[in-house]
């Protein structure tokens, strides 16, 4: 599920200067200056999804923060209800949701903070902390199965 | 204005995100959640300001900056001012025809952490409320200067240990209680003030939208658990932020016109204030015998709180 088309932008995760992009040094921009967000007009932006949106390289969609990560989550389409919790309370914006079903992560924007994981309600969760390292293969064939409920 | 459907959450999930990632505010922080619940739950165009603090820092990062509105960012103290400005700026404008498109709703929003609402940015909060402005102004509670290491702020709570107020051998943390932030603003007379939390997704976007409908100065003060000051797992936001609504360490309640107080949220069972500071390592002192009586305090305090809570609303004063 990983393999989404979504991204808006080709130069996501490079660097600006890579990307062929001029920039000033943080001392050479006038004061009062602004950031367009995106190339041309922005109007209407509210009802655009991410991939119809044009972004331009100032807008930190384009950006990425995957190196802040150790630990990653990991989603299981097979288990999951699409309840959207991990929609909602995700602080990175990096659910990728589409009319009313959960896709798959962002891990471009995903800084590993665990609390989809903690906010899933399906047994077993849905989504599951992983090393960075592991491959989603291997994740997703070693997941546990449903827990019963102890009774006292 | 276009309001969002906040019926049911996969209805609110298929709004489109206008607060983008890559931000660089700490993993678990609930200053974004909070922040994208309120560009979410509405259509309209925005002109948000932010005063300086963890959300303005990380959100604009040279060059990147996360918003897909227009943004103003001018001084610690004075979102509130900066927001004040535009919104006379657009009244005028549309007034003489000169804008671009002079039927599109513009909604006018200031964002402000504890510090620069409950403190650095009072008097100018305080100035544009009794100027009657049409905005809303959001508080992001996270209870010290998170940003430049964890000063107390008036808006730490009694028995906090912060780089400022060190608890140790002779002093269990802050010694002082936390400003009344939410009816210092009703009693501006603004017509609407609310204290919501990011838990409950559903009252949060409610009050939001309510905020941005009603014509005039609002006020909201969410709560916004810190995982870097309060010392606890970035995973456990969610959970903390549950603690503090349901001890009532966070009523949730709103006030319309300065007098109308309706409580929003009644937890089914009320847990004991030392729940909610022991999940914290910065309460973490106050479980030595010395300081036994502070926790006493609090839950004093919260039981006072609750009571005279319920007494308004009954009351409507």
């Amino acid at each position: 599920m990983q393999d989404l088309k979504l991204r808006a932008s080709e130069n996501r995760g490079k660097s600006q200067l890579e990307a062929g992009f001029d920039l000033l040094g943080w001392d050479e921009v006038t004061q009062g200056s602004v950031l367009p967000s995106f190339e041309g007009d922005a109007s209407g932006i509210a009802n655009l999804k991410a991939e119809e949106r044009n972004y331009s390289g100032y807008n930190s969609y384009t950006a990425t923060v995957a190196s802040w990560r150790v630990v990653k989550p990991v989603f299981n389409i097979d288990v999951c209800i699409d309840c959207q919790n991990c929609w909602v309370w995700c602080p990175d914006s990096s659910i990728l949701s589409r009319d009313k079903q959960m896709l798959g992560i962002d891990y471009d924007h995903c800084k590993g903070c665990e609390i989809c994981v903690e906010v899933c309600p399906t047994n077993p969760k849905s989504l599951l902390m992983f090393k960075e390292n592991e491959d989603l293969e291997t994740a997703l064939s070693g997941w546990p199965e449903k827990t019963k409920k102890e009774k006292n | 204005m276009a309001i969002t459907s906040v019926k049911n959450l996969k209805e609110f999930s298929t709004t489109n995100d206008r607060f983008e990632g890559a931000h660089t505010l700490c993993p678990g922080c609930a200053h974004s959640m909070i922040v994208r619940e309120l560009m979410n739950c509405t259509d309209d165009n925005l002109v948000v300001s932010a005063n300086t603090g963890c959300l303005e820092v990380s959100t604009a990062v040279y060059p990147f900056t996360s918003w897909d509105t227009s943004w103003i960012h001018i001084g610690f103290e004075n979102a509130a001012t900066s927001v004040s400005a535009a919104q006379v700026m657009h009244k005028v404008r549309k007034k003489k025809g000169t804008l671009k498109d002079n039927d599109a709703p513009v909604k006018f929003v200031a964002f402000g952490g504890d510090g620069s609402t409950f403190d650095i940015g009072f008097q100018w909060l305080s100035g544009a409320f009794e100027r009657q402005h049409d905005f809303t102004y959001i508080c992001l509670d996270n209870e010290n200067y998170a940003n430049t290491g964890g000063q107390r702020s008036s808006a730490t709570p009694i028995g906090a240990t912060t780089s400022t107020s060190v608890a140790g051998t002779h002093s269990y943390g802050k010694k002082e209680k936390k400003k009344d932030i939410v009816a210092i603003m009703a009693a501006h007379g603004a017509p609407y003030v609310a204290q919501l939390a990011p838990n409950k997704w559903k009252l949060m976007a409610k009050g939001f939208q309510t905020a941005l409908e009603t014509e005039g100065p609002c006020f909201i003060n969410t709560v916004s658990p810190c995982c870097t000051e309060w010392k606890f797992e970035p995973k456990d936001t969610m959970g903390i932020t549950d603690l503090a609504t349901d001890s009532l360490m966070f009523p949730l309640y709103e006030i319309h016109n300065g007098h109308e107080l309706n409580i929003l949220y009644r937890p089914k069972n009320i847990i004991s204030a030392e729940e909610y500071l022991g999940a914290q390592g910065r309460y973490k002192h106050l479980f030595k015998p010395e300081y036994r009586h502070v926790i006493d305090k609090i839950q004093k305090d919260i039981d006072d709180n609750w009571a005279m809570l319920q007494r308004r609303e009954e009351a409507r004063i």
